[in-house]
Parts: structure tokens; C-alpha cells; sequence
């Protein structure tokens, strides 16, 4: 065990000193933060536009959220309750000038100034689609429900020397809203969709069944009941190690908990149920360089083509 | 015995929508209402009222399903 965990260590170490010496990652004084060089931003707009060509025969309605949502709506959520370690909390000075000579003052110490901090309203989006069903609370969704195409930057607490294990990184998700039957039709197709969309740029993934990182040795009852139920499937592939493989790609069913929540029903008056697919758009990218290589313009053709880069 | 305990840190952990009292031993919990937050403070209740430890391997859905599932678990862990 020990020994893999320093192999792992050592091909994430590997792996982020070449794409950082390439250029393609720009790195900070923390782990799990960087810059995007162009070329690195460029596959994701790339690999943006093969989903959009994808998934447009859905007709989905897009809607963009920003990375920050109401501390409300974060409650409502069950997140707290589940993954605690993971969250963003957005702290701010709000207090009067000789507040704010204290604070300076403990900075200038070295002491723990963030004791000056107060809460703010809002927190770190955790998942790019729990913005939504705020949006859709206390309505009656129509006969077909609802499909829609996001897009966010999404917080996780987990610093880490894998690239792959970013702090903060983009999700683009197709979230159903509909009857129970609309929403696994929906985390079906997408399962495989998927697969033959990584496929097809020459990602040889996998699906996996799997399970949220729930909180604690109560998240080990959580999981084993999401794996039991079969309610999320992992695309993975390696990109930083062969030994360990990483997850690009996820399709989840929520059950009725967030129609439950939010109180978003079906037309029988059932709460409605929930799918999504989701793509981790800065993995995918580093799945494609690990896979044909750090220099895009030397990849094969086909995969240039289908990408139309 | 431990049943009686059981359902004693049932009723006061299990956030049941059906009162511990009208449940059979073998009644589904889940179907009962218990989430998956109350199994966590249901589970560290009963380590701490028995002294016990759920080891990863006990800690299932099927361990929490039943009163009798967690009294048989509890029992196989004190001894």
C-alpha cells in the first residue's frame, strides 16, 4: 500500500513537471491551482464544441452559472451533511477602520489574521448543477421535463501532487429534470454516449461503478447504498498513472432528491427526479495530452479531426 | 437484551417517520425513513453506548437495515 502510494506520487510528480515545463500548466504557491496556457485552454474549447455538437440534437436549454452560489442554496443541498472536507466557504472583512488596523496588524505578526473574517452570503459551487434547482423550485416541469446544458468552475477542497486533482476546475453537465423513467433514460444514454464521445478521441475509457467521496467512516455506509443502488457510473482512463486511473467523465442518478428539495414535480404530481452527465473539462484535457502526447499539433489526425483542431 | 437497547437508540438517533414501537424487528429501517445521516449518528450512538467499533467491512446498508441486523452486529462485535 505504501509503496503504491509513493509510485502514484511519483508519477503525478512526474507528469505535472512535464506538462509545467511544457508550458501547459502554470504553477502556484498551493497544490492544485494553475494557470491554463493557450494551447491547454484550447483543447477545452475544442473538446466544448464536440460536446455542443453532441448533445444538440437534444435541443438542451444552456444556462451558465457563476462558480459562487447563495449559502442558501448551498444549505439545501445535502453537501454538508456529505462531503463537509470538500467545501468553499467565502469569508470577507466586514468590519470599521480600527477592525481593519487589527487585522493588518496580526498579517504583520504573522498571527492568524482570517480571524477578522466574517462569513459572506455566498459559498464555492460544489457540483456545476446544484445551481440549478433553485432556479427550478416550486415548479410543475412539462410533459417531456427538462434538459440542460451547464458549464461552471466547481470548488473541491482536496490540494493534491496529481494534476488531475484540481481545487478548481470546469464541469460541463446535461442535467434531466423529469419523471423517474426520463431521468435513468437519460443517465443511460449519456453512460454511453460518453463513452463513444472519449472513444472517439481516441480515449480508451472505461465505465466504472462508483461512489461519491462521501465525509467519514458514515460516508462508508453512504457509498456502499449509492453503489448498491447503482446510481453513479465513472468514465476512467489513465492519465497521470497507469496505476491508479483517473475519472473524466461521470453519469449519476440523484433519485428524487433534489425534486424533493426543491420541490420541483412531475405533471402526476410526484416529486421530480434527477440525472446528470458530466464531463471534467481540465481532465479531459489531460487525459488527451498523456494519451497523444504534450504537443496537440503532433496528434493523429483523426483525433485533430473529430476535435477540429 | 440488545434489542431492548437497540431500539432504545433507535428511537432517540433513527429519526423514524414510524415510531420505533410499531416496527417488527425485522421491519425495514430504510423503509421506515431512516437516512443516511441518521445511520451515521445512529452508528456512533451504539459505538458508544457498547463500546464497540464498526469495522469498514460492517459498515453496509444490510448492517442498518433492521433492528435485528444491528443487534446481531452489535452482538458479533462484543465478544
Amino acid at each position: 500500500m505504501c509503496n503504491l502510494h509513493g509510485e502514484l506520487v511519483e508519477d503525478y510528480d512526474n507528469y505535472r513537471e512535464q506538462l509545467l515545463e511544457a508550458g501547459l500548466l502554470l504553477g502556484c504557491d498551493v497544490q492544485g491551482v494553475y494557470g491554463l496556457s493557450g494551447t491547454f485552454e484550447g483543447i477545452i474549447e475544442a473538446f466544448e464544441r464536440y460536446v455542443t455538437k453532441n448533445g444538440k440534437p437534444l435541443n438542451p436549454e444552456v444556462v451558465r452559472f457563476p462558480p459562487i452560489l447563495s449559502r442558501t442554496t448551498y444549505l439545501s443541498t445535502d453537501h454538508i451533511e456529505t462531503m463537509p472536507d470538500l467545501m468553499g466557504s467565502i469569508h470577507t472583512f466586514k468590519g470599521n477602520q480600527k477592525a481593519q488596523l487589527a487585522m493588518i496588524d496580526k498579517k504583520q505578526q504573522g498571527e492568524d489574521w482570517t480571524s477578522s473574517l466574517e462569513p459572506a452570503d455566498v459559498m464555492m459551487v460544489p457540483a456545476a448543477c446544484y445551481p440549478l434547482y433553485p432556479t427550478a423550485a416550486n415548479t410543475v416541469l412539462p410533459e417531456e421535463g427538462r434538459l440542460v446544458d451547464l458549464r461552471a468552475f466547481v470548488f473541491r477542497h482536496e490540494p493534491s501532487p496529481d494534476p488531475a486533482r484540481m481545487q478548481i476546475f470546469r464541469q460541463r453537465e446535461f442535467v434531466r429534470l423529469g419523471t423517474p423513467e426520463q431521468a435513468r433514460a437519460h443517465r443511460d444514454f449519456w453512460l454511453e454516449k460518453g463513452q463513444e464521445m472519449l472513444k472517439g478521441v481516441g480515449l480508451p475509457v472505461k465505465a466504472e461503478l462508483a461512489n461519491d467521496p462521501f465525509f467519514g467512516r458514515g460516508g462508508k455506509v453512504m457509498a456502499a447504498t449509492q453503489k448498491e443502488q447503482e446510481l453513479k457510473f465513472e468514465l476512467v482512463v489513465p492519465v497521470a498513472s497507469e496505476k491508479k486511473l483517473t475519472a473524466i467523465s461521470s453519469s449519476n442518478c440523484h433519485l428524487d432528491h433534489f425534486g424533493s428539495e426543491f420541490n420541483i414535480t412531475t405533471q402526476d404530481g410526484n416529486f421530480a427526479h434527477t440525472a446528470c452527465i458530466g464531463f471534467g473539462l481540465e481532465r479531459i484535457a489531460l487525459a488527451l495530452l498523456k494519451t497523444h502526447g504534450l504537443d496537440p499539433e503532433k496528434w493523429p489526425q483523426e483525433v485533430k479531426q473529430v476535435l477540429e483542431l | 437484551m440488545n434489542i431492548e437497547k437497540v431500539r432504545e437508540i433507535l428511537s432517540t438517533h433513527g429519526r423514524l417517520t414510524t415510531p420505533v414501537d410499531q416496527l417488527q424487528d425485522d421491519s425495514d429501517l430504510y423503509q421506515a425513513g431512516l437516512t443516511s445521516l441518521a445511520t451515521v449518528g445512529l452508528m456512533l450512538a451504539l459505538e458508544d453506548e457498547f463500546d464497540i467499533e464498526f469495522p469498514d467491512s460492517a459498515l453496509s446498508r444490510k448492517t442498518f437495515g433492521s433492528i435485528e441486523s444491528i443487534a446481531e452486529t452489535v452482538e458479533d462485535l462484543s465478544e
